[in-house]
């Protein structure tokens, strides 16, 4: 049969499977498919396994604590103030950073001379592989500092919105600056992610808005954002996942205490990633299950939100034609 | 959408008769950011602020209200809000260019006060913390290692998945192999770490060491390697599949012989900057390799160090010098990364595939 009926075209297939080669090539990148969704289910099922090890010694409730001290007897520790952390800062990360990426996004697809768009764009890729660790330096050596005079600004002017109450002295190294510095590391893949999608932007749309007598701002507004609405969404989300899982960065600015305070300008909280970091070398091997656990609740978390922004950009894909 | 089209101009046409409107002239958004920038100054020097960013908020804050206003006078709304967009856009770009422009200067002016030829050859072998000297010879070959024996790994394994996606794709597997390898490109960093720590460390009982971060590494780096090719690989123009196949050259053959050489450019492109992307990467690094004074040329033996975790280290000692050294380091860990950027973008430039046109 592999060797009469050329023309037919159901015959190619059990032909092209019959071939030691392809079946072995094939065989191997089927298997390195299988490898990687291997990884991804030992990944989760193996934090799993000592995170359960290590929270059924917990003496008390583990998402409501305020305590981090597994060495203790009985062990009491808990994510209560990690999770706040984490939120806290991510949130203010990005209320910061993704309407300034939208506007550097607009700013490089449809307002900047041309000449400067592409170089611009270029930058922000580059940007976006500069370590962590070296904004976390810059953070804590240059950006704390100056952020000083901004703190106390806030407090004295917005200090009766509570949150920007400065009720302790101290160099500001709160989850207001983590968040800012979050905000400036996660600008560079928002604005990527962003404004591929605004160059996606149908001509005609664009065209048709300028046709009618639109301003420049009006198109934007008409076409080009409703157009890139879930680009935008899909982009933030993938800025928070990268917030959210920050470490060193955080590690290196933030100075962690185990209170939650809605007083942002305070020096305290802490962060999952940067608990982890911070608690590691002093953990014994019980300790270490401890932070297994609580970095069980972060990939959770970060798996949540970039399977909604992969979902919300999946869906997008099918109507807009952007796959091609 | 009739009553949209209709509605614009009977709001506008009322404040002029004829097309023609009165315009600003050319020069006012510099005249405005100048004024605005002199007031922001101004009232900074005024009150006495020490920070520099308040004085830029208040020039950009009078700055858009300057221009609405006087647009709003002159010109009508409409323009006046494209105006005040236009340079909030500005703005944007300005609020990010500053930091980022501050992170290179301070990295570079504050790198190169130590960093010179024994920097780069020495370890930290006796060195006192607070004593100036020292190097990062030691960091630098930890981490050539650990991100070479990562992209071995994960190079061809993210390499093949790519090639099973576009030429064997298609199915369920398929589908949720494309969609874990996204997720998996948004796992931090410091879970890929605790991963390998809970097996290899935890379960298998291994110490510390190079091998170990490179595994954490690899896993960060095998989903980059997956998208990057899979784009390029869907790149290549499927007549050049057809035209080998027509010639009864088996698939796999084609696929090694045809689609992966046209690609070959983008490929590398994909993989340099998966490396660059991991050789900044410090968590994993903390919780398995380590870190050490001394140079440790096996990775599969004992603890060893890495750039970036150098730089965390020193910058945790905290003494001048020490500080210094962290600087000199972050110098060479971002100068490393940047380098293999550009090397790479210019591949993916000089071999770019030949799309039809």
């Amino acid at each position: 049969m592999a060797t009469t009926t050329p023309d037919l075209p159901r015959s190619r297939r059990p032909k092209g499977a019959a071939r030691p080669g392809d079946r072995i090539f094939s065989g191997l990148s089927r298997g390195s498919g299988i490898t990687l969704l291997v990884i991804m289910a030992a990944i989760a099922v193996f934090l799993t396994y000592r995170a359960v090890l290590a929270i059924s010694q917990d003496s008390t409730n583990f998402f409501t604590t305020f305590e981090w001290n597994p060495a203790g007897n009985p062990p009491v520790f808990g994510i209560a103030v990690l999770a706040f952390g984490t939120v806290v800062s991510s949130i203010v990360a990005m209320v910061i950073a993704v309407p300034i990426a939208i506007g550097i996004a607009l700013f490089i697809s449809h307002y900047a001379p041309r000449k400067l768009a592409k170089p611009l764009a270029y930058v922000v890729d580059l940007l976006a592989a500069v370590p962590s660790i070296i904004y976390g330096l810059w953070g804590a050596i240059f950006l704390v500092p100056y952020l000083d005079g901004l703190n106390q600004w806030l407090d004295t002017y917005l200090g009766w919105t509570y949150i920007f109450d400065k009720s302790s002295d101290g160099v500001a190294r709160n989850l207001f600056t983590v968040g800012i510095l979050l905000a400036i590391m996660i600008l560079p893949i928002i604005t990527n992610v962003t404004r591929e999608v605004f160059l996606q932007v149908p001509k005609m749309h664009e065209e048709a808005a300028l046709a009618l007598g639109a301003t420049r701002w009006e198109v934007i507004r008409m076409s080009v954002l409703p157009f890139g609405r879930s680009g935008i969404i899909s982009a933030s989300m993938l800025g928070l996942g990268r917030a959210l899982g920050e470490t060193m960065a955080v590690a290196v600015v933030l100075s962690p205490s185990f209170l939650i305070s809605g007083h942002l300008l305070d020096p305290g909280g802490g962060t999952f990633a940067q608990n982890i970091a911070a608690k590691f070398n002093e953990a014994d091997e019980f300790g270490r299950d401890a932070l297994i656990a609580s970095g069980l609740v972060l990939f959770a978390i970060t798996l949540l939100v970039n399977g909604a922004a992969r979902w919300i950009i999946g869906r997008r894909k099918e109507y807009s034609g952007a796959a091609a | 959408m009739s009553h949209a089209i209709q509605d614009r101009p009977v709001a506008v046409t009322p404040r002029r008769g004829t097309l023609a409107h009165a315009r600003l002239p050319r020069w006012t958004p510099a005249a405005v950011a100048a004024g605005s920038i002199a007031a922001g100054i101004g009232i900074g020097a005024g009150a006495g602020w020490h920070s520099k960013i308040q004085w830029g908020l208040i020039a950009a804050l009078i700055f858009v209200a300057a221009t609405y206003t006087i647009t709003s006078k002159v010109e009508g709304s409409r323009q006046a809000k494209d105006r005040v967009a236009t340079s909030l856009v500005w703005v944007c770009f300005v609020l990010a260019v500053v930091p980022l422009l501050s992170l290179a200067w301070v990295t570079i002016s504050k790198g190169m006060t130590v960093l010179d030829g024994y920097f780069l050859t020495h370890s930290m072998n006796g060195v006192l913390d607070a004593e100036a000297g020292g190097g990062v010879y030691h960091a630098l070959l930890g981490t050539v290692e650990q991100v070479g024996i990562a992209t071995l790994i994960a190079a061809p394994i993210g390499l093949l998945t790519a090639v099973y996606l576009v030429e064997y794709g298609g199915g369920k597997l398929a589908q949720a192999v494309t969609f874990f390898v996204d997720v998996m490109t948004g796992i931090p960093s410091i879970v890929a770490g605790l991963f390998i720590l809970a097996t290899w460390n935890l379960m298998l009982g291994f110490g510390p060491s190079g091998f170990a971060g490179a595994m954490a590494l690899a896993i960060l780096m095998m989903p980059v390697v997956v998208r990057s090719t899979e784009e390029m690989l869907k790149l290549v123009p499927n007549e050049l599949r057809e035209a080998s196949l027509a010639l009864g050259i088996p698939k796999w053959r084609t696929i090694l012989k045809v689609v992966l050489p046209t690609a070959i450019g983008g490929i590398t492109t994909g993989v340099m900057l998966a490396v660059a992307r991991i050789t900044g990467e410090t968590a994993p690094v903390l919780l398995l390799v380590f870190g050490t004074k001394l140079i440790n040329p096996n990775p599969f033996e004992g603890a060893q160090s890495s750039l970036p975790l150098y730089v965390y280290e020193q910058y945790a000692v905290g003494t001048d010098a020490a500080v210094a050294r962290a600087w000199a380091a972050a110098l060479v860990l971002i100068a490393f990364v940047m380098i293999l950027n550009l090397v790479a973008r210019g591949i993916a430039r000089w071999k770019a595939p030949k799309t039809g046109r």
